[in-house]
């Protein structure tokens, strides 16, 4: 497909942002027309999202201009924005969870009229599109597939010209994600451009007409999607060839049962959190077990049970064929159990904090000479922050940084490096790649796998379909807090893990909210 | 004697009414202020002395209202718009009232106040019984009721709740939509601190029409427990309210027809009792959930 003919709909030029030090546009030109799907490609931090929020008028640019229908215009605001025309689904979803569906499209309509007749029209339309919404329900109740077309039918609502749609997919499952690719291609062919960002790049090839390429703030290339690859265009993203992890070959037989849960039980913590229910799972010596889902179904309580944050009862989790459901954190830690949790700044590390007493916290009590006679040794903890940084070549602008300055590829690389490096018996890791550079990620996933076939067991916990399949040995699929059974990678699809995401495997009918 | 109680429960319970519905309205857009008790004791106060100097009941409430105003518009300047702790700062403008109401009040002391008039609704209050336990009130009893009314119908019914309790409940989408969270923030704590202000005047002008240091006496802070236990919907503030001015009175009957309580566990009984009825109407978890605003003390710094 060529770029579409049709007139040019949103035209920018020389569109620079500046946030301090970090030039995170530098003079981007773009040009969308009408009814076509354009891609915007990069890595995390190659200035997407700051572009797109130029469009939506959530940020102001520095230099450039916006012309739009051959106007110029500025958009000073996302109200602005959507007179115009432009609508916006967001990445990490905007919308109220106490609030119902017709009370949260009605926040984003300028005139949303009366709430019946609101109800009335958003049923029409979202049936219309196949995207079926009760206007009634409250959005905590909805699981996220459902919350991302109240989105998108928000959009529709103000009848834009163009949608911009940040990471569409990372929260749908395959089939979901192919059924929103039904309602984009109509939507084109109605007249109506979207703006696709994505890192997923097999689905920019089958649904996008055009795709501009930034890296590093600027424009690297435009091209056809259709005519290049997979690889082609993640090597436009990175700038070099991209490093692909060695797996050699997938783990021989596995030894013996590390980490083991048993009937694990837990209910919902937080008001909108999720219920564990009869989870059974072993992980051996000598694997990488991963556990995929749709985000929100019950990851986070699994980590936080595992790795004691929340405690359960005593057999249901065994570590190294020793029960452990009681213990805390940090006897875990010294039966040679490691964790890195999902939220790397705030929960991972300590923000304000230099790296050095980030080693300090999680790796007190595992007798590796950081403490001495009740005393803690800041030599030894420089020590180990040094070799972090040297094995997972995490950068930093100066020696022993506070944990806040360093970039989200390079903190990550810190704290999953800061617990590989103790050579765990037992890892659990959630996301943890989560918002990091391609370099990055293959570093992180090749010391997964290392500390693996070294004999430990290792547990991911990860949205992303692609790096599960690339480093697990056996998936497990969650879903509404249930876990189906660990298969091997050789017998599992896209399409089993797609249907098991969707609830294919859930034993136990789901609990009542608030029941617990 | 059965009229003279339910006449007391209903002075008893107005202020913290009053007070909790502003503290309502202020936490549904996300704020906590804890200031409530020195935003009404400067309402009192302030009350007291313009109805002293000037002898009018009316710009006595008024004046009263201000007060509390420009309470809560010196705590709305550093929680909203420059992002201190709300909690610490809620703590210091109880303190801050508690100290300046004593020193502006101090020649105030021993004064005879004046008392709030009873409107005279022709035609009702005459009725016998109902006449003078719901038509011989003064203006802000009534005040207190319409307030309730029209909170909940703004609150839920109306554009502009709906664009309040979405600020409450996720104030970084509600800024991304292109509402103006510091702003609708600001107005909210400006209308705490007039029902907080309403308030105190009520008790230095009606409930006991005198000034006494200390007078509130932490009926600000059972305004905040009140907002709480009745899952941030105002008619349950209302149910929550007047049982606990319904126990304070009944307790003083109790001592006057010499029950022989110990006192100490009588005047905790109002506490004790609203406790636990609104535990009861709050154990609906789900509905407290729900209402409960997600944003409730959470500082939001827009990014532009």
């Amino acid at each position: 497909m060529e770029q579409r003919a049709g007139k040019a709909l949103l035209k920018a030029s020389g569109l620079t942002k500046r946030f301090g030090d970090i030039l995170a546009n530098d003079s981007v030109d773009l040009t969308i027309n009408e009814g076509e799907i354009h891609a915007l490609l990069g890595e995390n931090g190659a200035g997407k999202s700051t572009l797109v929020k130029m469009f939506y008028g959530s940020l102001e640019a520095d230099a450039g201009s916006i012309e739009w229908s051959g106007e110029p215009v500025s958009i000073g605001n996302p109200a602005m924005a959507r007179q115009l025309g432009i609508g916006m689904v967001f990445q990490h979803f905007s919308l109220f969870e106490a609030l119902t569906v017709v009370e949260n499209i009605a926040l984003a309509l300028p005139k949303p009229g009366n709430m019946s007749a609101l109800s009335a029209r958003i049923k029409e339309v979202s049936e219309d599109y196949g995207l079926p919404l009760d206007p009634a329900d409250i959005v905590a109740d909805l699981p996220v597939g459902i919350r991302q077309r109240i989105e998108i039918v928000r959009c529709l609502l103000q009848e834009p010209k163009l949608i911009i749609m940040d990471e569409p997919t990372s929260v749908l499952t395959p089939q979901e994600a192919d059924r929103l690719f039904v309602t984009l291609k109509r939507l084109a062919s109605e007249g109506c451009a979207v703006l696709y960002i994505s890192h997923r790049l097999e689905e920019v090839k089958q649904i996008c007409h055009h795709a501009t390429i930034l890296r590093h703030g600027k424009v690297v290339a435009e091209c056809d999607p259709t005519k290049e690859t997979a690889k082609s265009l993640a090597q436009l993203m990175v700038g070099s060839a991209v490093h692909l992890v060695n797996r050699s070959t997938s783990a021989t037989k596995t030894g013996d049962v590390r980490l083991e849960l048993i009937g694990l039980e837990s209910p919902a913590q937080t008001p909108f959190g999720t219920s564990l229910q009869a989870i059974d799972l072993d992980v051996f010596a000598g694997e990488v077990v991963a556990i995929a889902g749709v985000a929100g179904n019950g990851q986070g309580e699994l980590f936080d049970v595992i790795s004691g944050e929340v405690r359960v009862k005593s057999d249901m989790l065994m570590i190294d064929g020793e029960s452990a459901g009681r213990l805390n954190i940090n006897e875990r830690r010294q039966r040679n159990c490691a964790f890195v949790p999902e939220e790397r700044l705030g929960h991972g590390a300590v923000p304000g904090m230099k790296l050095s007493k980030n080693i300090i916290l999680t790796r007190h009590t595992t007798g590796e000479g950081i403490v001495q006679a009740g005393f803690v040794s800041d030599r030894r903890a420089a020590e180990l922050e040094k070799k972090v940084q040297s094995e997972f070549d995490v950068r930093m602008s100066q020696p022993d940084p506070d944990a806040k300055s360093l970039s989200g590829g390079n903190l990550q690389k810190f704290v999953v490096g800061r617990e590989l490096d103790r050579q765990p018996g037992v890892l659990v890791v959630n996301q943890p790649t989560w918002g990091v550079d391609a370099g990055a990620a293959a570093l992180i996933r090749q010391g997964l796998i290392e500390l693996a076939h070294s004999g430990s067991a290792v547990l991911v916990i990860s949205q992303d379909l692609d790096e599960i399949f690339e480093i697990a040995d056996r998936i497990a699929v969650i879903s509404r807090g249930q876990l189906s059974d660990a298969e091997p990678v050789e017998e599992m699809t896209r399409e089993k893990v797609g249907l098991l995401m969707a609830g294919g495997a859930e034993k136990h009918a789901p609990m009542t909210e608030g029941a617990a | 004697m059965f009229e003279a109680i339910l006449l007391t429960v209903i002075t008893a319970a107005t202020p913290l009414l009053i007070a909790a519905i502003g503290e309502l309205v202020v936490e549904r857009s996300g704020v906590l202020n804890l200031g409530v008790e020195g935003m009404m004791i400067m309402g009192a106060v302030v009350g007291f002395g313009v109805a002293h100097h000037t002898g009018s009941g009316f710009l006595a409430v008024i004046a009263a209202i201000l007060a509390g105003m420009l309470m809560s518009a010196l705590f709305g300047v550093f929680v909203v718009y420059l992002a201190t702790n709300q909690v610490a700062t809620g703590l210091a403008l109880t303190i801050l009232g508690l100290g300046v109401s004593g020193m502006i009040g101090e020649s105030f002391i021993g004064i005879p106040g004046m008392r709030l008039p009873e409107l005279y609704i022709p035609g009702l209050t005459e009725l016998p019984f109902i006449g003078p336990v719901l038509f011989s009130h003064d203006g802000v009893v009534y005040a207190g009721f319409a307030l309730v009314f029209l909170t909940s119908y703004v609150l839920f019914r109306t554009r502009m709740g709906l664009i309040l309790r979405a600020v409450g409940d996720n104030h970084t989408s509600a800024h991304a939509l292109g509402y103006s969270v510091l702003k609708i923030r600001f107005l909210a704590v400006l209308f705490g601190g007039a029902c907080a202000g309403l308030a105190g005047g009520y008790m230095s002008l009606a409930y006991t029409p005198q000034w006494v240091e200390n007078m509130i006496a932490g009926r600000g802070w059972i305004a905040l427990a009140l907002v709480v236990f009745a899952s941030w919907l105002p008619w349950r503030v209302v149910a929550g309210a007047y049982l606990f001015g319904a126990v304070t009175v009944l307790t003083f009957h109790a001592q006057a027809i010499g029950v022989t309580i110990p006192s100490q566990f009588l005047s905790s009984l109002p506490y004790l009792a609203t406790v636990v009825v609104l535990v009861i109407i709050s154990s609906n978890r789900r509905l407290t959930l729900v209402n409960t605003p997600a944003c409730l003390g959470k500082t939001f710094i827009p990014d532009r």
